[in-house]
């Protein structure tokens, strides 16, 4: 018997296109003048939504990226050999990226923990004229999903700055401290329950 | 603030089935002319990793790909 194959397209945060012009609408109706009418700020529906952006996240990235994120509230993804390098299986990245919701992409070193710099990137919910933003979860999968795929194009577009702009370096310093504990104590377990 | 929505399904379909490819060609374009990016979540074979390929185009999607994930574009902030 031939198994059914069966590929989904989904979207993050696109309900503005399926569901946005109509639920507009509707609002428009009932505030005749108002210029641009904005649904109303429900927190259940944002949890809701935040919610299924989580699962999102954890069917995308491994146990390990997904513990990581449950309990540092970050993701760590290794940024890419160094074209000169020497290649050597499992040596460690020459820097690396942590990953924050709603916040910009911090780059450092991972043997030294030097701070490298920030970039500050969005993912403007197009349907909503740029002025709303996706969940948080959706917000790290979205980059997660952009530097895994295509570092140079994502880091391109960015606002390079030197960390301070918007994080707190000392926050960071003791953010990258935490993940060494977190691994040093943790992450071997983790690592085999994802085996 | 934006009202919370999460992932949303916009069609899905058995790709070797001619009337669901259409399908999923159409709704593919549709969203790469409104402006999303589109990629697709995989898996480094032996290693664990997972990374995310990004396709421009229908034909580029893997084959054994279950899901195609649209987000929008980034931009600075």
């Amino acid at each position: 018997m031939l198994a059914l194959l069966t590929v989904a397209l989904m979207a993050m945060a696109l309900a503005a296109f399926v569901l946005g012009p109509r639920l507009i609408g509707r609002l428009a109706a009932r505030h005749k003048g108002a210029a641009a009418a904005q649904p109303a700020f429900d927190p259940g529906r944002e949890r809701r939504a935040e919610q299924r952006a989580r699962e999102l996240l954890r069917s995308c990235v491994n146990d390990v990226e997904w513990a990581m994120y449950r309990d540092l509230g970050f993701i760590r993804v290794d940024g890419r050999p160094l074209p000169d390098a020497p290649s050597a299986e499992g040596a460690p990245a020459p820097y690396a990226y942590l990953i924050y919701p709603h916040k910009p992409i911090v780059a450092y070193v991972p043997e030294t923990g030097r701070l490298l710099s920030e970039y500050c990137v969005n993912f403007p919910d197009v349907s909503g004229g740029g002025r709303t933003r996706l969940p948080a979860s959706d917000d790290v999968l979205a980059k997660w999903m952009a530097l895994t795929s295509d570092e140079a194009r994502v880091i391109g577009r960015a606002n390079m700055h030197l960390v301070g702009r918007q994080h707190d370096p000392g926050h960071v310093r003791r953010d990258i401290w935490r993940l060494s504990e977190w691994e040093r104590l943790g992450a071997g377990r983790v690592g085999a329950r994802a085996a | 603030m934006k009202p919370g929505h999460g992932e949303v399904l916009l069609a899905e379909g058995d790709p070797r089935v001619r009337s669901d490819e259409e399908l999923l060609i159409e709704e593919f374009r549709r969203q790469l002319d409104g402006g999303m990016w589109a990629a697709v979540p995989t898996e480094r074979p032996g290693s664990g990793r997972r990374e995310a390929q990004m396709v421009r185009d229908y034909g580029e999607i893997p084959p054994e790909a279950q899901r195609v994930i649209f987000f929008p574009r980034a931009s600075g902030g």
